[in-house]
């Protein structure tokens, strides 16, 4: 372990796993609550045309794929208000907008596919300083809104109803989410990858409901998990010769079958 | 005296097509009103019109402010027709009930004191107490329907709509629900508007009734004198008989 923190892209890349291991489950809980839970993989292919766009235009990716990540959340959120599309059909329009728009760009701009594939995977090794400053400063938003916030968004997200008849500006809360979800994609980008980013924020979260029975007690259960998944998926990456993204899923997905297993268990008992 | 709920030519159109047309309707200090009628009749339509979710045309006022410039909340509580109990994070009956007293509170903070104390005084009064910290899936229909109606309550509304609260309700949860609405209409003065098919327990608190039929008032008066073939004695029988209403001419409510 002390090998490992001797290199700085490993302390970088730990820094931005426990950023991103907080974030994702904290604004994940309030999807997996409206039953959104594709909206993470949505968002990361738009997020994805935003990384080749920054490549294009030779801008930093990161801040190119957060601007359009967030275009892409008000989209869907405006589809699903005024538009009467469902939102599995908004989605469903993200996914192929998305994925056929970054590949486009990236011809564009004369790159090849490994190159999308360090956004599309997670690669440690390429987290810079001015991402890792980056990561913190949408990470800390993130967190700080999906907890400072908790009673409006618990409330617009388990019914918008009642909400919206007790006063509470429902419209902009349900932007709100769409537009953190963005944020944490982008923040996720580097450490899990886009195609895997929407695993941290819901996978974490089910391994949390295995486990408690409210949703204060899921909330911060599963912030826990979504910290032990990134830096442990992170550590083993480095050890094990594996690409972030799916070591981090693989783990989490780990603890979730660890939670079921101990609930199973403690319910066998109670009979 | 200024009345909780005013409504005047209220209209509603869904799909392209009217739903509710040209609807009156008063609510006073006090009064409990009651809006009967057949599955699609509007009546459920025009109470999610009455309380702001649905666009409609005329007239609404909410203690003397026209619906749009309405901003006490707290004064009005609201039980919808099936609530969000199928949310993809269970939360306990304490957390929902406690998202009631948003109205009360500022954006960012936490609870404070007097909020704790009417969350737990809300969760008593529907006799949910022993499973305040039960995750509200766990409970029978009739128990979460208790809950919902106790988040209504806890911001001490002055106006209570209610859309079908007591359909599928066990007994039990009925006698729970009219017993303590009873209470708050004698003893608090609240106005109280309830959508149902069946009064049950609630029967002998209604001062009023309404049946609505084919989006139009097409009854107004006392729960006895309506007429026999009305549908909430046969809440499944379909489409109602015609009904003669009581008052021919003029507006009614």
């Amino acid at each position: 372990m002390s090998e490992l923190l001797s290199y700085d892209f490993m302390r970088i890349a730990l820094a931005a796993a426990v950023v991103t291991g907080l974030a994702a489950p904290a604004i994940g809980t309030y999807i997996v609550q409206r039953r959104l839970a594709l909206l993470g993989d949505g968002l990361g292919h738009v997020a994805l045309t935003g990384v080749a766009l920054g490549l294009l235009t030779h801008v930093t990716p990161t801040i190119t794929a957060v601007i359009v990540a967030i275009i892409g959340a008000v989209v869907i959120e405006l589809l699903r208000m005024y538009a009467k599309t469902s939102g599995d059909v908004a989605l469903a329009m993200l996914f192929y907008g998305g994925i056929a728009g970054g590949v486009l760009l990236t011809n564009l701009a004369g790159e090849s596919a490994a190159t999308l594939n360090r956004y599309l995977f997670g690669a440690i090794t390429t987290i810079s300083m001015s991402d890792l400053v980056a990561v913190l400063v949408l990470g800390v938003v993130v967190i700080v809104a999906a907890l400072g916030l908790s009673p409006q968004l618990f409330a617009v997200c388990q019914d918008e109803d009642h909400a919206r008849v007790s006063g509470v500006p429902v419209r902009l809360y349900t932007l709100l989410v769409a537009v953190l979800a963005a944020i944490t994609i982008t923040v996720a980008m580097r450490t899990v990858g886009l195609l895997l980013v929407s695993a941290l924020m819901v996978v974490p979260v089910a391994a949390a409901q295995q486990l408690t029975r409210s949703f204060r007690a899921t909330h911060l259960v599963s912030m826990i998990v979504g910290v032990v998944a990134a830096t442990g998926g992170v550590v083993a990456s480095y050890e094990i010769d594996t690409q972030p993204g799916p070591t981090i899923v693989v783990l989490a997905l780990g603890l979730f079958a660890l939670a079921a297993l101990a609930r199973g268990v403690t319910a066998l008992r109670g009979r | 005296m200024t009345p909780p709920l005013l409504a005047r030519g209220v209209e509603v159109d869904l799909a392209g097509g009217p739903v509710v047309k040209g609807i009156d309707l008063t609510v006073g200090t006090g009064e409990f009103v009651t809006l009967l009628g057949a599955n699609g009749s509007g009546k459920s339509t025009l109470v999610r019109a009455l309380v702001g979710l649905i666009p409609a045309r005329g007239t609404i006022e909410l203690f003397g402010t026209p619906l749009t410039r309405f901003r006490e909340r707290w004064r009005l509580g609201y039980v919808p027709q099936r609530p969000g109990s199928a949310a993809g994070v269970p939360a306990t009956v304490r957390e929902i009930v406690t998202s009631g007293r948003l109205s009360h509170r500022p954006v960012m903070g936490f609870a404070s004191r007097s909020d704790r104390v009417a969350v737990t005084e809300a969760i008593e009064h529907v006799r949910l107490t022993a499973k305040a910290d039960q995750p509200i899936t766990e409970l029978s229909g009739g128990q979460q329907q208790r809950a919902y109606i106790a988040r209504a309550l806890v911001a001490n509304p002055q106006l209570l709509v209610m859309d079908e609260p007591t359909a599928g309700v066990d007994a039990e949860s009925a006698e729970v629900l009219a017993g303590l609405i009873g209470h708050l209409v004698s003893d608090h003065g609240m106005a109280v508007l309830l959508v149902a098919h069946e009064l049950g327990p609630m029967r002998p608190l209604v001062d009023r009734a309404v049946v609505v039929d084919a989006g139009r008032v097409a009854y107004e008066g006392r729960v006895e004198d309506i007429p026999s073939d009305h549908p909430h004695d046969h809440p499944h029988s379909g489409a109602p008989e015609r009904i003669r209403p009581v008052q021919e001419e003029g507006p009614l409510g």
